[in-house]
């Protein structure tokens, strides 16, 4: 494998198989070793996470049943990213799903899970139904199952094959808008279940649309189009939802699609700068979208343990409930800070490298050579930055809402910093989100050498092309300087406290005489003038109380935001193909007999047609 | 290398004026004498040598948050270039950098109104965090327009290279300098967005962040608001300004006097304007994105 990340090309090994198609083929290529490490590390830190936050003795039904799938999970996800045969990659992609589905209803007592359940059974298996149309394509058009790049394919059949990698591999990644399963198993899943979801196995969506697109043979320009388009409305309505929630999973489930929205971008950027055969948007586009796989693998990991610890301690998942508990949880509240300014793509922190790269990239297509598509091109910078003033704002909520001010029920007094071995999973992955944002120069080698087995392109090999479209190294200085100024920052503000110290005082409360912690801002409140923007995506339902009359009686008010694909169109969807198909329960009546005579007429009509 | 000495000169020292220049401005057209020039100075110095008062509900962020929003306006002051000068620090790609070290500062700027758990801080937090919806795709816009102008991504060439361009490109330069003179006003929080001088109006964003600050922490807050006005409109000024005649001992002069005039008009735009009602400010910094947008479009047609 060290071989493979110094460059000396691919190791690759097949071992005899008794299905009567594929082989059982892997190898290990740069990206499928960018892709494994991700694989490696976040479930690792996970199960020792999980350890403490899903004790045996707590939940003795499902502490069994979480550590096999759990593992199973991890494993399947480290052969998906080395299969080179489209059978074994379905065979393991199957196990993935399936123990993700085992690993994500571990409190199946619970209706909101099953419910969730299902729509991730559903959905991820619709998303293999086009993957197994896309392999039944990719046979027609190669001959085999093998995965090995192809040298020619006519354009149709080669956009239909990416339309339905795009699709099946989408529903994985959750895309907009297929992303319907996302929120709800994100949500429900246990917090170090939730954390290899978003942090891994989104990704491998993602892996499946870099290496579909690696074997396929040079597309034209609709095919990056399209990524940048779905990418781009993943972001923007993914961030919009995720401001809207209450609940910390399903904020940070709708922050993932927001994330691998941006990743779409990038490889969006990618595949046009390879339809139009410019190095500079291969190397930025893919290069800033891969690097921020790992990036939000990092974030959104130590995101989900940080809720984790808080929801093992409050038992609520509502930040309107929650408030204050950086007095009570000062680690957990510091971890999660680095989070949230990580994930907002703010500098000194990780995930401002990778979309500078992706930045740096949509700039460059704005010259001349790419003419009205460059302009395009341009506009994804705006985007992705309303996108990024978005996340700034959901962020703060989330802070906000759960870590600052004064707690707003008494049952927060009580709560403290989780065990060790739940705090150790989330300072590593801090340290990696500072060290990547500080020397972000480490993860190039690596990214190079994926990009460049990505692309194949003559003028990216054997050079170390990053540092020559995008100047790491200064980041990295400048990112430096920063943290020695406030440091010293510190320094004298330390000095200026023990010379003068501070008097405590209550805060300032308004002219309110007895202020309660219930007149805080809320998360909601904080957010309400955005959600109302975003009304014409989100529809909110506003539930306003009238007020009337000198003593009005006790009342409430409220703001409800559904998911407008998953409530609005899906489920009415199924419904009616529901209520469709049970005309046709009519030929299931359950006896053995019936059934074999199904088989004999079906077979009997076969063997007529066939002889014609 | 004098250059960079006189750049971080002028940016450690020259801010504060500005805030007096506007409030003389203002002074002037309401017929009063007004504070003196230098009363920002006053105040920063005796605000340094006081002590603070804490609320009990806040944590390290309320402490943290003044001195990372100084540090990140005064590395994103080395990064715009003043006058003819080169910026300090550059390098491809700079700009986003720049951009998006306004972003951090308004992360803990926000994040610290939110940790006194005041309802009426937390109404300032929001309504910042909702106007930087709009001004920063403006902002991004802008820079779009003015990295096409210029083929470069460096803050330091695409500002100066703007100086000498044909006439078929000034007309997105006027665009998009009309929608980043009102990105300033807004990310500054004057009038007609904000009004700073009042202290308990329900229509305040900046102010209304930094209540509970006292004594030094508010020095360093009313120092890294008015920097914030120096750097934007040192970016803005080379959009605007005629061409410099790359004589040191007469552009950096003439750059001190440019950033008067410009202070000079945000005071008249404060005097002769009423500040908006709240709900009306979106509209007026939709208006600052399209123009930027159009710019844009202008550009690529």
């Amino acid at each position: 494998m060290w071989q493979v990340c110094t460059g000396a090309g691919s190791q690759f090994i097949q071992l005899p198989w008794f299905l009567p198609w594929g082989h059982f083929s892997v190898a290990a290529d740069p990206v499928s070793i960018f892709f494994l490490v991700p694989v490696f590390i976040i479930p690792t830190l996970g199960s020792l996470y999980g350890w403490e936050y899903w004790k045996h003795s707590d939940h003795p039904q499902s502490g069994r049943r979480i550590i096999l799938s759990y593992g199973f999970l991890a494993g399947a996800m480290a052969l998906v990213v080395l299969a080179r045969d489209g059978v074994l990659f379905l065979i393991v992609w199957e196990c993935m799903a399936v123990s993700a589905y085992f690993a994500a209803t571990a409190e199946e007592n619970n209706p909101d899970v099953r419910q969730a359940g299902w729509v991730y059974l559903i959905a991820t298996h619709m998303g293999t139904l086009c993957l197994l149309a896309m392999f039944a394509l990719w046979r027609h058009a190669t001959g085999s199952f093998g995965l090995e790049a192809a040298q020619a394919i006519p354009g149709g059949l080669a956009g239909s094959i990416f339309v339905l990698a795009l699709i099946g591999f989408g529903f994985k990644a959750g895309l907009m808008p297929v992303h319907v399963w996302l929120p709800g198993a994100h949500a429900n899943a246990p917090s170090h279940v939730s954390a290899v979801m978003s942090g891994v196995m989104l990704k491998m969506g993602i892996y499946g649309i870099v290496r579909m697109t690696a074997l396929l043979p040079i597309g034209e320009a609709w095919w990056g189009a399209a990524l940048l388009v779905v990418g781009a409305v993943s972001a923007m309505v993914g961030i919009a939802f995720a401001m809207g929630q209450r609940d910390i999973k399903r904020l940070l489930a709708y922050s993932s699609i927001e994330n691998i929205g941006i990743v779409a971008m990038g490889l969006g950027l990618a595949l046009l700068g390879r339809s139009f055969g410019r190095p500079e948007l291969i190397a930025l586009g893919l290069g800033g979208a891969l690097f921020h796989v790992w990036n939000h693998s990092l974030f959104k990991s130590l995101l989900f343990f940080n809720a984790g610890a808080v929801i093992h301690a409050a038992h609520t998942r509502d930040m309107d409930r929650l408030g204050g508990l950086a007095k009570q949880m000062p680690r957990v509240a510091s971890l999660f800070f680095a989070g949230a300014v990580a994930i907002s793509a703010l500098p000194p922190l990780n995930g401002f490298a990778g979309e500078w790269l992706l930045y740096l990239g949509f700039f460059r297509g704005l010259d001349q050579s790419m003419g009205k598509a460059g302009a395009a091109v341009g506009l994804a910078a705006v985007v992705l930055a309303s996108v990024g003033a978005m996340v700034l704002a959901c962020f703060v909520k989330a802070f906000g809402s759960v870590f600052l001010g004064s707690p707003r029920s008494d049952t927060m007094r009580h709560i403290n910093d989780p065990h060790r071995s739940m705090l150790i999973p989330m300072v590593l992955l801090t340290a990696g989100c500072l060290g990547l944002g500080l020397v972000p120069m480490a993860a190039a080698p690596m990214l190079e050498k994926a990009v460049q087995a990505w692309s194949g392109s003559e003028q990216l090999l054997n050079i170390s092309f990053l540092a020559a479209f995008a100047p790491l190294p200064s980041i990295s200085a400048v990112g430096l300087l920063f943290v020695v100024i406030v440091a010293a920052f510190i320094a004298v503000a330390i000095r200026l406290i023990q010379t003068n110290p501070p008097c405590k005082a209550p805060t300032w409360d308004c002219g309110y005489s007895r202020p309660t912690a219930r007149i805080q801002y809320t998360g909601t409140s904080f957010v309400q003038s955005l959600v109302r923007l975003f009304r014409f995506v989100l529809l909110p339902k506003f539930i306003n109380p009238a007020l009337r009359g000198y003593f009005p009686e006790r009342t409430q008010f409220r703001v409800v935001i559904i998911d407008v694909v998953l409530d609005r169109f899906a489920v009415p969807l199924f419904h009616a193909s529901g209520r469709f198909f049970s005309s046709l329960r009519i030929m299931q009546q359950g006896h053995t007999h019936l059934y074999l005579m199904y088989i004999v007429s079906i077979v009997l009509i076969l063997m007529m047609l066939g002889s014609l | 290398m004098l250059d960079t000495v006189i750049h971080v000169i002028l940016l450690l020292v020259m801010p504060p004026l500005l805030i007096g220049v506007i409030n003389k401005t203002k002074a002037w057209f309401g017929g009063r004498v007004g504070p003196p020039l230098l009363q920002l100075y006053y105040d920063i110095f005796k605000l340094m040598r006081k002590s603070m008062v804490l609320s009990d509900t806040t944590t390290w962020i309320f402490v943290a948050a003044p001195l990372v929003t100084l540090a990140a306006v005064l590395v994103a002051g080395l990064l715009v270039p003043l006058g003819h000068a080169h910026a300090p620090i550059s390098f491809v790609g700079d700009l986003i950098l720049f951009a998006y070290l306004f972003g951090l500062a308004r992360f803990l700027t926000t994040a610290a109104a939110l940790d006194t758990g005041s309802s009426f801080e937390g109404m300032g937090a929001s309504r910042e965090v909702t106007f930087a919806c709009f001004s920063e795709p403006a902002l991004f816009f802008a820079f779009l327009v003015l990295a096409k102008i210029s083929g470069s991504l460096t803050l330091s060439d695409i500002l100066r290279a703007t100086v000498d361009v044909s006439v078929t490109a000034s007309a997105p330069l006027i665009l998009i300098a009309i929608g980043l003179f009102v990105v300033l006003l807004a990310e500054n929080c004057r009038i007609p967005v904000d009004d700073p001088n009042t202290h308990l109006e329900l229509t305040m964003i900046h102010e209304v962040m930094v209540l509970d600050h006292s004594g030094p922490l508010l020095g360093v807050i009313l120092y890294a608001a008015s920097l914030k006005l120096f750097v934007l409109g040192g970016v803005l000024l080379h959009i605007i300004t005629p061409s410099y005649a790359a004589m040191r001992w007469f552009d950096w002069p003439l750059f001190m006097v440019q950033m008067v005039c410009l202070a000079a008009a945000v005071g008249v735009v404060e005097s002769v304007m009423a500040r908006l009602q709240m709900r009306h400010v979106p509209y007026l910094l939709v208006f600052a994105l399209i123009s930027c947008g159009f710019g844009f479009l202008l550009l690529i047609r």
